[in-house]
Order: structure tokens, then C-alpha cells, then sequence
């Protein structure tokens, strides 16, 4: 691990330097995790009297969950489908706006700001939105003869927290896309033109495959944030429901622990959460280190 | 500009134009919204049109808030909100820019060791490990306490990585010169180091605050009491209630109150946010 050529000599101030961090990080990160890490093995009897160990139980239940299989599955819905439709609109709106310019920096402000609205606030404008009495949406659905109604069809549940929670990460994406079509050299694309080649062939044979590594990038941290930053939307929003159908991963550890109080489970379900996160990081350092030897 | 597609340069501010209206849109009708009175809510269409009663409706909520729901004054919750951003993003750069100092500037046993500590707070969010955390600050006392509210999020790993890039890149021969000149490590801190962070310390202030501003969960659970309440997280508190009577202006009068700080901070300091927001994640 780098360090200065030269260092200060002095033995005692590093470690007064480091104590606030590695103290919070002790006492609020690594503790707590290795509680759940040790619940999960564990079960309280009903009234929190006593614990046993269970082994690998808890894990074992989860698979045998039917609840849990189904959070599993609609997880695997909502994470990717708000990650296509995050970093695909961040991609065109970074494209089009690539191509501009006179105007350019108008649209980037008008873009990028709806990254500072909290997740949990952006659900609750789209609930509104899409209120099935009231909302504006299922007004005009309506004029096409669809009747919408989030909280008894499972299909319009989901439709709306993907769109709720994507809503503020395009600009995110969007500023990532910027910064990756600036970096694209400027002579390739004009011998690309010279040689013939017109903007839509220019863009599927130069830009995107150039633009691979801010894509992948993006994938991951968005896969990241669908599956952990998005709990205040299904919180504020569905709740789960209807039927379970919105009930993603992150929000049923919530629900099992702190509502039903099953803790054993409600541990094991974050040890899985961990590991999921831990492998998406990995996955993300390893590309990092990938692009700074490259 | 390479060859000329008048047609595709007016596609492109098309989608331009739809992709600015498509992300103003949800924010428009929260506006709209909250300038009516509660009878604008209760059959047909939202309104899409300002209504009369915007001054009405900013000035119960700041002052009494919506005692049907119990839900405090807003004025209080938006100060909690603006305490707690403000205590996170700066215990955030300070205990941040201190480790990433000792880890670069120093050499010592178990260096590696601290290091890799810090990286997994970046690993285990909130979310994961969300039934222990809490009850380690409920043990410590510190549930309703601004303590409670901010002290367990300031952990940064994205922070401290910042702060230890931007260490690296700074030439040898200034510290080499200060320590010539008898400068001791916490003079060359505060003197050399901390001035030329400046930037950076920005930036990083930028996105930290909107991270606090828009905390939801962890608010969420280490307040039982309405006095240490935040604004984004007290929306849900008074939608829960709409639900059953419908009370959308004033729901969206706090949808806005919790908005327009943060999207303010990004707009005044666009410039030092796409700076943070880029650096943060390399």
C-alpha cells in the first residue's frame, strides 16, 4: 500500500488519527454485523427468553420460505428492471445531449438535479402521480381503457416503485455517461465519419463499445443502489403489497425483524444481503483496478 | 461538429426537452398540489393549475403541523433535518480527511489492517444490518438524540478514499520543504494539507449533505419521539394518514419543504456536486 516517500516519524499520532473512524466503525459496523453474522445461527424461543443454536437452520428455512423465494424473485425483477431503465434513459439523454451544441449546459442543470430528492420522497410524488382516484396517470390510462390500481394489481405495484425509484438515478447515470463521452477521442469518430460511416453506425460501432466500461460501471452501482438505496420507496409507497409483490429483499429483512421480531431469520436474511452486497463491491474493485492498468 | 443532421440535432432536443419535462413533471404537480385547498382533493383530477392557497398551506404546516396525524411543526423537523445533514457531513470530512492523513503520512504497525477496516463500512449499508445496529445505539442510550441520529452514520469509506487519492497526488517536496522548515505533522495538517483540500472538502460537503438531508430508515428508527423527527422521513407519518383522509396538500407542501434544500445545494454548487459525485466513485 502506498505511502509518502517520506513519512512523519511520530508513533502515537496515527493511531490518535484514526481512532474516531475505526471507533464508529467498530462499535456501529463490525459489531452489528457480527451480531447478525452469530444470530443467524441462533433461535429465540417465543418469548425471548432463551437462544439455541440452530446451525445452519435459519438458512435452511429460507430456502424452504415460500415468502422468501418470492422476495427473491421480485428482487430479481425490480433490481435489474430499474437499472435498465435508469442507465438506458441516462445513456440516450447523455447522447443527445453529447451531439448539441449550443444549449447543452441548460439541459445538464434541468437533468441533474433530481439527484438531491431523497428516494422516499420521490416514491411519494409518483404514489401521488398514480393515485387511482385522484392521480393524473391512471386518469389518462384510463382514456385508453386501462384501469390502474397499485394496491390491488401486483403487475401496476411494481410498474410504479421501478419507475419511482429510477426516477432520480438517471441523472446519476446521466452525469456518468457525460463524463465517459468527453473522454472519447475525437479523432476516432472523425476518421470513423471520413470513412463514411453516419452517426447511428458511428455510435453502435465507436461510442458504445467505447463507453463499455462506464456502462458496466453504472450497471453495478445501480444494481447496488435497486437493491439497498431503495427501501424508503417500497417503505413510503406499497409496502410489500399487494400480495407480497413489491416485498424486496432489503425491505423484508426490515419487516421480519423489526416487525415480526424474528430475528434469527431476520439475520440470516442479512448475512445473505451482505454477501450480495460484498460480491457486487468486489466485482466493482476489481473492474476499478481492471481500467488503472489498463 | 463532424457532418451535419439537422434532423438529428432536432431529435435530440426533442428527447432533451421530454427527458427535462418527464423529470419536472412529478415536482410540478407536487407544487401545484400544495397551493390548494384539501377540497381540490377529493373526487376527480388533481389540479394541475396554482390554486389560492399556497401561503395558508406553508404557513400551518411550518407553524402547527398536522394535528390530526400527530405530526410536529414542520419548522422543527426541516432544523432536525438540516442539524442532522450538517452533523454528518461534516463528521463525515473530519474523522475522513484524519484517517486518510495517518494511513498516508505515516507508517505504522497495522496500517494495512485500519485500512481495510474502513473498507468495510463501504460493504455493510445501513439497510443489511439494520436489527443489530439499533440495538447498539438503543444500548448506548442514544435513541431520540441527535448524537443517535448522526454519530453511527459518519463512518466513510468513500470519503477517506478521497482524501487518500487526493494525498497521493500531492508533490513529496511539500512535505519535505515544511518538515526542512521544522513543520511537525499537525502544523503540515493544518497549514499545507487542510488549505489545499479545499476543494475537495467541497465537493465531498455537496454529496454528504444531500446523503444526510435524505436519510429515511435510520431516522426512522432511532426516533420514537416527534421532537427529533426529520423532514423526510416525517412525510410518511402524514401520507399514512392520507391514505384514509385525504390531506395531499399538505403532503405535498412537506414533499416540497423536504426537496428544496438539497436541490438547492445542487443547483447553487452544480459545479462542486459533478466533481464530488465523479471523485467519490473512483
Amino acid at each position: 500500500m502506498q505511502t509518502k516517500r517520506t513519512v512523519f516519524g511520530n508513533r502515537l499520532l496515527p493511531y490518535a488519527f484514526l481512532f474516531p473512524q475505526l471507533a464508529v466503525t467498530v462499535i456501529f459496523f463490525l459489531w452489528p454485523a457480527g451480531q447478525a453474522v452469530i444470530q443467524s445461527f441462533q433461535r429465540e424461543d417465543a418469548f425471548g427468553l432463551s437462544t439455541t443454536w440452530v446451525g445452519l437452520a435459519n438458512y435452511a428455512d429460507l430456502l424452504h420460505d415460500p415468502t422468501y423465494l418470492n422476495s427473491l424473485k421480485v428482487t430479481a425483477i425490480f433490481a435489474p428492471a430499474v437499472t435498465l431503465l435508469s442507465v438506458g434513459l441516462g445513456l440516450v439523454f447523455a447522447v443527445c445531449l453529447d451531439r448539441l451544441v449550443r444549449g447543452s449546459r441548460i439541459y445538464a442543470a434541468l437533468l441533474v438535479w433530481p439527484y438531491a430528492v431523497a428516494p422516499a420522497v420521490a416514491g411519494i410524488m409518483w404514489w401521488f402521480l398514480f393515485n387511482p382516484s385522484i392521480g393524473l396517470l391512471p386518469y389518462l390510462l384510463a382514456a385508453v381503457g386501462y384501469r390502474w390500481d397499485h394496491s390491488l394489481q401486483p403487475t401496476d405495484a411494481m410498474i410504479l416503485v421501478v419507475i419511482a425509484a429510477s426516477w432520480k438515478q438517471v441523472s446519476y447515470n446521466f452525469l456518468f455517461f457525460m463524463a465517459g463521452l468527453q473522454a472519447i477521442p475525437k479523432s476516432m469518430i472523425e476518421a470513423a465519419a471520413i470513412d463514411g460511416a453516419g452517426p447511428v453506425k458511428r455510435f453502435f460501432t465507436i461510442v458504445f463499445p467505447l463507453l463499455s466500461p462506464t456502462t458496466f460501471f453504472l450497471a453495478v452501482i445501480n444494481l447496488v443502489y435497486a437493491m439497498f438505496d431503495t427501501f424508503p420507496v417500497i417503505h413510503a409507497t406499497t409496502g410489500g403489497n399487494p400480495a407480497q409483490s413489491t416485498n424486496i429483499l432489503v425491505y423484508k429483512v426490515f419487516v421480519d425483524g423489526f416487525i415480526g421480531l424474528n430475528l434469527g431469520s431476520s439475520a440470516a436474511q442479512s448475512v445473505v444481503l451482505m454477501a450480495i452486497v460484498v460480491t457486487l463491491t468486489v466485482i466493482q474493485f476489481k473492474w476499478v483496478e481492471r481500467k488503472v492498468n489498463y | 461538429m463532424i457532418d451535419r443532421h439537422p434532423w438529428l440535432d432536432a431529435l435530440a432536443h426533442a428527447v432533451l426537452i421530454a427527458g427535462v419535462l418527464l423529470v419536472a413533471f412529478p415536482v410540478y404537480v407536487a407544487v401545484i398540489a400544495s397551493t390548494h385547498g384539501p377540497n381540490d382533493f377529493m373526487s376527480g383530477l388533481v389540479p394541475l393549475l396554482p390554486g389560492s392557497d399556497t401561503i395558508a398551506n406553508y404557513r400551518s404546516m411550518l407553524t402547527d403541523g398536522l394535528s390530526s396525524s400527530g405530526a410536529p411543526p414542520l419548522g422543527g423537523m426541516l432544523w432536525n433535518s438540516l442539524v442532522m445533514a450538517l452533523c454528518v457531513a461534516f463528521g463525515k470530512i473530519a474523522i475522513s480527511i484524519l484517517s486518510a492523513y495517518a494511513i498516508v503520512y505515516f507508517r505504522f504497525p497495522f496500517r494495512a489492517v485500519a485500512f481495510w477496516m474502513i473498507f468495510v463500512t463501504l460493504m455493510l449499508p445501513v439497510e443489511v444490518r439494520i436489527v443489530p445496529t439499533f440495538k447498539v445505539v438503543a444500548d448506548l442510550g442514544l435513541l431520540d438524540s441527535y448524537a443517535g441520529l448522526t454519530v453511527p452514520l459518519i463512518a466513510s469509506a468513500t470519503a477517506t478514499f478521497l482524501f487518500r487519492q487526493f494525498f497521493l497526488t500531492v508533490p513529496e517536496e511539500l512535505m519535505e520543504a515544511a518538515r526542512i522548515d521544522g513543520a511537525g505533522p499537525l502544523k503540515f495538517f493544518r497549514d499545507i494539507l487542510l488549505p489545499l483540500s479545499r476543494t475537495n472538502i467541497a465537493a465531498l460537503f455537496v454529496i454528504l449533505f444531500i446523503y444526510g438531508w435524505n436519510q429515511y430508515l435510520w431516522p426512522m428508527m432511532v426516533t420514537t419521539k416527534s421532537s427529533h423527527y426529520t423532514i423526510v422521513m416525517g412525510i410518511k407519518r402524514m401520507s399514512d394518514v392520507a391514505d384514509a383522509l385525504p390531506q395531499w396538500n399538505v403532503v405535498m407542501t412537506t414533499v416540497v419543504l423536504a426537496l428544496l434544500p438539497p436541490v438547492i445545494v445542487v443547483v447553487g454548487m452544480q459545479r462542486l456536486f459533478v466533481k464530488g459525485l465523479i471523485e467519490t466513485e473512483k
